[in-house]
């Protein structure tokens, strides 16, 4: 078993954005049933947690640069979990179920560096 | 993972209260930002629920969270920043005692008055009653733009420019509507109005979706659970309003199955009425006679009342019926009054005096549109046996059918009239002779 970094990202202009309060509320029911299934299948190492949009980033000098951009793309990073799979065949596999796919967002999968 | 929602319409509702409350606290010209703290609020419940569960109290949570949205994007706007600590005092005191129950009866009085004055806010006489329900829908039942435009077969541009005209004169208003202000009485009358065309729409409505209709039918519901619970809206002709909803949803069990189908009256399978709703209904059609008005609602819940009590089809007393329809007439004289009066008229005295009472209809040219006029002339011809008229009308009743379950409702019928024609019957009423030619 490997493990595996999911962040979630949603494009910050994602035309799915906001949705009705209904869209919303069904939207919580499907990350809380695909958390849950992660669960019990053993695939969750770490729920992770949900990221604030904002912050800094910190470069030599002590130069921070606030609100972003941080990287090439222009995502915003709802969250993150750590997921046990075989190998990055079966963590994409795992993924493909996320919610956020469903409203526009992605899942970046990154294996975790072994020892 | 802790607590689960309170309900599956936990989000709209709560999108009602927090949209009403914080426009009470920020102005009604502020709506806009007040919808947009709103929004943001539920996005973001949807991200930290979802990793951390939903909290023990989770209407208390939205209304925190949504308080200090609020104060930050006033503070980013700059603009009437000396608001922003008055809110948080505000929301806390209220806040506080927002206990997790979501019943009417449940939530703080300032809070409930936060949506009745939205309610009555929405209902202002420069808003036409179109575009009050649609701002009744977006701001108190939390549907989005999209959702109201599917309830009304709109388009969601026309939508949306007739929402965003209704919220200009909203904010012309600056404030919500004092309950206690002098025209309270007439803005009861359009707010009367509103609920009463919302539940309309749910019930006989155009939606394509029955599942939208259902939640038209409820969200009215719960309004007129409101102005019943608040003393000076709970007039008689209130709980006359309330009693009719009450009664006609008590059929819906009834009258759309599990595949949106429609069933009509008389064949309805009578033990699958709500009988809790209608035993309630009964209790507010007695409490709305105790005044000494008989409104519209009065005779409308007096009609539903009577076809609730009867223990079968055949035992519906139909005279009775017909003289209620013919007060209602006098009261608000309207063609789909009329038309239900004829229907109640052919069950009294037969297809013919019922075709003769639809044919004398006047202004029939209103109900052009409306797929029910060709239907109930289809179902007398067919009751007098002119088969081949009737199939015509329920072709053209097909045609201008809004929703699957109004075809597949027509397509039993005009199959039942292929039924009784036998084959070798001519393809069109309307050309009898094609045959021959």
């Amino acid at each position: 078993m490997s493990e595996f970094l999911y962040l979630y990202r949603l494009p910050a202009d994602s035309a799915e954005l906001p949705g009705s309060p209904q869209n919303m509320q069904q939207r919580l029911q499907k990350w809380t049933a695909w958390f849950k299934e992660l669960e019990s299948r053993g695939h969750l190492s770490a729920l992770g947690h949900p990221l604030e949009n904002g912050g800094a980033v910190v470069t030599e000098g002590g130069r921070a640069v606030h609100d972003g951009p941080y990287a090439e793309s222009k995502d915003i990073v709802l969250g993150y979990s750590v997921v046990k799979a075989k190998d990055l065949a079966e963590a994409r596999t795992l993924a493909g179920d996320c919610p956020v796919l469903g409203y526009g967002g992605m899942v970046e999968v990154r294996p975790i560096r072994q020892m | 993972m802790t607590a689960a929602l309170p309900d599956e319409h936990f989000f709209r509702r709560e999108s009602g209260r927090l949209v009403s409350t914080l426009t009470r606290m920020l102005g009604v010209h502020q709506l806009a930002l007040a919808e947009d703290a709103v929004q943001e609020t539920l996005a973001a419940a949807v991200e930290v629920w979802a990793f951390r569960g939903v909290p023990d109290n989770p209407s208390a949570w939205l209304m925190t969270a949504a308080r200090n949205r609020a104060i930050s994007q006033q503070r980013r706007e700059r603009t009437a920043r000396r608001f922003a600590p008055e809110i948080g005092r505000q929301v806390d005191a209220e806040g506080a005692d927002a206990g997790p129950g979501t019943a009417v009866a449940h939530l703080p009085p300032a809070l409930r008055d936060d949506e009745l004055r939205m309610m009555f806010t929405c209902c202002h006489p420069d808003i036409p009653e179109d575009a009050q329900v649609a701002l009744v829908l977006s701001l108190l039942g939390g549907f989005s733009a999209r959702e109201v435009a599917g309830a009304f077969l709109v388009s969601l541009a026309a939508m949306e420019k007739r929402l965003s005209r209704a919220k200009k004169v909203l904010a012309g208003t600056r404030e919500l509507f004092e309950l206690g202000a002098r025209d309270f009485e007439t803005r009861l009358t359009a707010v009367q109005r509103a609920v009463y065309l919302l539940f309309n729409e749910g019930y006989h409505g155009a939606s394509p979706d029955s599942a939208v209709r259902l939640d038209l039918c409820r969200e009215a519901m719960r309004l007129v659970a409101l102005l019943v619970e608040h003393t000076p809206a709970a007039t008689p002709t209130t709980q006359a309003l309330a009693a009719l909803m009450a009664l006609d949803a008590a059929r819906l069990p009834a009258r759309v199955d599990e595949a949106g189908d429609l069933t009509e009256l008389s064949r309805q399978d009578r033990t699958r009425w709500d009988g809790r709703l209608i035993a309630h209904g009964l209790e507010l059609l007695e409490a709305s006679a105790r005044g000494d008005v008989v409104s519209e609602y009065h005779l409308e819940a007096a009609i539903a009342a009577s076809h609730a009590l009867a223990p079968s089809a055949d035992e519906t007393p139909w005279a009775d019926i017909v003289e209620l329809y013919d007060t209602l007439l006098r009261i608000r004289p309207s063609p789909v009054v009329a038309l239900n009066r004829a229907v109640a008229v052919a069950e009294q005295l037969g297809p013919e005096r019922g075709l003769e009472a639809l044919r004398s209809i006047p202004d029939a040219q209103r109900l052009a549109a409306y797929p029910f006029y060709p239907a109930a002339l289809g179902e007398l011809e067919l009751r007098t046996g002119h088969v081949l008229e009737a199939r015509g009308h329920f072709r053209a009743a097909h045609r201008l059918a809004r929703n699957g379950a109004e075809r597949t409702f027509l397509d039993r019928r005009l199959a039942e009239c292929e039924r009784r024609l036998g084959p070798g019957a001519p393809k069109a009423a309307s050309r009898p002779s094609a045959r021959t030619r």
